[in-house]
């Protein structure tokens, strides 16, 4: 056993040399980044996404095949803003792949490209899962996609000059295939302005805000804390003096707390993608938006 | 207030004037009137502040003006003070309260050479834990630095670890130096916080005297698949059970570990892996009695080698760990010793050979049925085999005079339930039917325990 143990050692070590790629390996930690990056990355990248549209995303086991996939990623894509803190920061380290460590061109972080929402005044764990630099989950708001889009095309080209012209191009083009989308979206959307809305947790707040909804209530009382029966009561006793048009449900929450609400306000549940890959519609980032209006338009209408 | 001090001073004013009993009628309305109308305006402004602080409570956090401007360039740099180089620094709270139905200090695995280390029910009634304290940052661009310190419920501080990593070698190498928990086995490396159980399984306790460090030096190497492959070397001063320090120059121990691992599916996870550790013992001294119960120390030199294999698989439904978990994961373990065993170091001293081969496992499975709950339970065997004593053998000694070496099959049944409100926070009931005491009876343990983490947000591996 000792010597089969030497044996296979050795034999690894030799096989240690990276083997040739064409493309740039790019590991995403969302579905969402991963769509992304293969918009704006075309044949020349190969991607793959840690994680799906029906996982919460701030809770992931760092799964040795995810530790596999960051060993040999030239680019790690992450939202960034802590929402991964529980278990990226180990599959960096335990990755012992130089190319993807903070402060390197592999690192795109999502969130240092944007403004975010919501940047809590004073940090303390008694107000539940609060992240110090704001609301991470940015993706919902196109807006925030497009200014992301123009980086991470920088940033590609950086690691792949050789590519610069061809992700300029591809770049150019996203962006004004996207702006058209957006466009076409809000003025669909525009009905959608100040209905009063319940949400899940406070992963809503950039549609929110974007599609001017109103928010009235939260389910969960504070963020990752699921709510108990009293808060549940106290949010009917709240709603039923002026019931939400609707309650906002996320793709991997749990639908419990959303249904009993729903019976008790005489408002629907609707369930929205979230992510890439969260309703059987949104199969890519214009699907994503066009499933999330047309879900709630439907309910307006 | 303004409002509150002049309602006073128009009461004490109305007070002043009372024994002069000259104000007329319409005096005494007026005043009335004025009194009347600042207390409304009072009661108003009350209520105005009272529904400005309801709406700062059930406001989730203050927000910054909504841009979707990008941030200037310098977005990190906000904060210029030294102290952003802090190490990111952590502290684990622990205690126990304990009940068992047998005196835990008599508590001994029977068939094996005590491992030392801190085995067993532990004390009982109330017990604070170990207190960890996790400091750690990146040195510089090549290297970060871990300490991860345990301060004891008897006033001690205990290094567990405190080791450098390289953060950027080529090909997937990385190396670690100083002390730290051997990459062996599955549960080696996990630190008491992060325990499905409250106590390590008794193949831990009894093999490796709970978990093994050394001060050394590792070298391991990830492969470029997609399949998960690792394989690491380690040597060190070889200072822990199985082991001793020895004052020669040079190393003592080596332990060897290969992982693989990947996914079934969307929902299955799963790693397994194999280890060896050869270490060398000298005068490893342990506590026993002889053939008329009186206490003697004996001691141990010689080779030892383990062997151990583990494996765990994680079912989760869609990935979602929030929701649902099933974890299944088991270890199996098999020591060789072979040296020469000093019977009563400190008076007799007899020494003879000594050859030893035994083995234990543990297969556990934790139940995540819904959101915060978990259920798990654990069944531990051990397998003393016959050890070759020359002492007893050629007839020097009755095998009674080594209680501990006489042949057993320790096990153990442990059943546990915990709650963890958040991820930050975590109280356990444990019970455990223990048949692994060196005299035969059954232990019952009864364990309730919290576990809370503050500081910085740690990660955990796999």
């Amino acid at each position: 056993m000792r010597h089969l143990v030497y044996g296979l050692f050795a034999i690894l070590i030799l096989l240690a040399g990276e083997p040739a790629r064409a493309a740039i390996r790019i590991l995403a930690t969302t579905a969402d980044w991963g769509a992304l990056a293969s918009e704006l990355g075309g044949d020349r990248v190969n991607v793959y996404t840690a994680t799906s549209a029906l996982q919460d995303v701030h809770r992931v086991d760092a799964k040795p095949s995810l530790v596999a996939r960051a060993r040999t990623a030239d680019l790690l894509i992450l939202n960034g803003a802590e929402l991964e803190i529980g278990w990226l920061p180990v599959l960096v380290q335990e990755s012992a792949n130089g190319r993807i460590q903070p402060g390197t061109a592999g690192y795109f972080e999502v969130t240092a490209q944007l403004s975010l929402l919501e940047v809590p005044s004073r940090l303390d764990r008694s107000m539940g899962d609060i992240h110090p630099q704001g609301n991470p989950h940015v993706q919902l708001n196109p807006h925030n996609i497009a200014i992301v889009a123009k980086a991470l095309t920088a940033r590609l080209s950086t690691l792949d000059p050789g590519g610069a012209e061809y992700y300029a191009q591809r770049g150019r083009d996203f962006d004004s295939r996207w702006q058209q989308a957006i466009s076409r979206w809000e003025s669909r959307a525009a009905p959608l302005k100040g209905v009063p809305v319940v949400v899940m947790h406070r992963d809503q707040v950039y549609l929110v805000q974007w599609l001017g909804l109103k928010e009235v209530a939260a389910i969960e009382p504070k963020p990752g804390v699921p709510p108990s029966a009293g808060h549940l009561s106290q949010l009917v006793s709240k709603l039923s003096a002026a019931p939400p048009r609707l309650i906002m449900r996320n793709a991997y929450n749990d639908p419990k707390a959303a249904n009993w609400l729903s019976e008790r306000v005489h408002a629907p549940v609707v369930l929205l993608p979230f992510s890439v890959g969260g309703t059987p519609e949104a199969k890519d980032l214009f699907g994503l938006f066009d499933d999330t209006v047309n879900r709630l338009l439907a309910v307006i209408q | 207030m303004t409002g509150l001090m002049r309602v006073a001073a128009h009461l004490a004013l109305a007070c002043a004037a009372l024994p002069s009993m000259a104000e007329t009628a319409d005096d005494v309305a007026d005043l009335r009137a004025e009194l009347q109308a600042l207390k409304s305006e009072y009661a108003s402004r009350v209520g105005s502040l009272e529904a400005r602080i309801g709406q700062l409570e059930s406001a989730p956090a203050p927000v910054t003006a909504q841009t979707a401007q990008p941030p200037p360039s310098t977005a990190a740099g906000s904060r210029s003070a030294p102290s952003a180089f802090n190490p990111a620094i952590s502290l684990i709270f622990a205690g126990k309260y304990t009940d068992t139905s047998q005196d835990p200090e008599t508590w001994r695995i029977a068939g094996f050479m005590p491992s030392g280390g801190e085995v067993g029910p532990g004390e009982r009634s109330f017990n604070l834990g170990e207190s960890e304290l996790v400091v750690t940052a990146n040195v510089d661009p090549y290297f970060s630095a871990t300490m991860i310190a345990a301060i004891t419920g008897e006033d001690e501080i205990e290094v567990e670890e405190a080791f450098f990593r390289t953060l950027a070698l080529p090909l997937g190498f990385t190396a670690k130096g100083g002390r730290f928990f051997s990459s062996l086995g599955y549960l080696n490396e996990v630190h008491a916080h992060a325990w499905d159980f409250a106590d390590q399984p008794l193949v831990y306790q009894a093999f490796l005297g709970n978990q093994m460090a050394q001060d050394g030096v590792q070298l391991k190497w990830l492969a470029p698949t997609d399949l998960f492959v690792e394989i690491g070397a380690e040597i060190g001063n070889g200072q822990a059970f199985p082991g001793t320090r020895r004052n020669r120059n040079g190393f003592n121990g080596t332990a060897l570990f290969a992982h693989v691992g990947g996914d079934l599916g969307a929902s299955t996870s799963w790693r397994a892996g194999a280890s060896l550790l050869e270490l060398r013992a000298e005068d490893r001294t342990f506590e026993d009695v002889n053939e008329i119960e009186e206490p003697v120390l004996n001691s141990f030199t010689g080779k030892s080698r383990t062997l151990g294999v583990d494996a765990i698989l994680k079912w989760t439904p869609s990935g979602n760990v929030t929701r649902q978990q099933l974890k299944v994961q088991g270890e199996y373990m098999r020591r060789k010793e072979v040296g020469q065993l000093t019977f009563d170091a400190e008076g007799l001293a007899l020494s003879d050979t000594y050859r030893s081969e035994q083995s234990g496992w543990y297969l556990q499975s934790v139940f995540q049925f819904q959101p915060r709950w978990r259920v798990g339970l654990r069944y531990d065997s051990l397998d003393s085999g016959s050890p070759s004593i020359a002492l007893v053998d050629d007839g020097v000694l009755p095998p009674e005079a080594f209680p501990l070496l006489l042949d057993a099959d320790p096990d153990r049944i442990s059943l546990m339930l915990d709650w963890s409100p958040s991820e930050f926070s975590r109280l356990r009931a444990q019970y455990a039917w223990d048949d692994a005491r060196a005299d035969g009876q059954r232990d019952r343990q009864f364990r309730l325990q919290y576990i809370y983490g503050i500081g910085a947000h740690g990660a955990h591996k796999y």
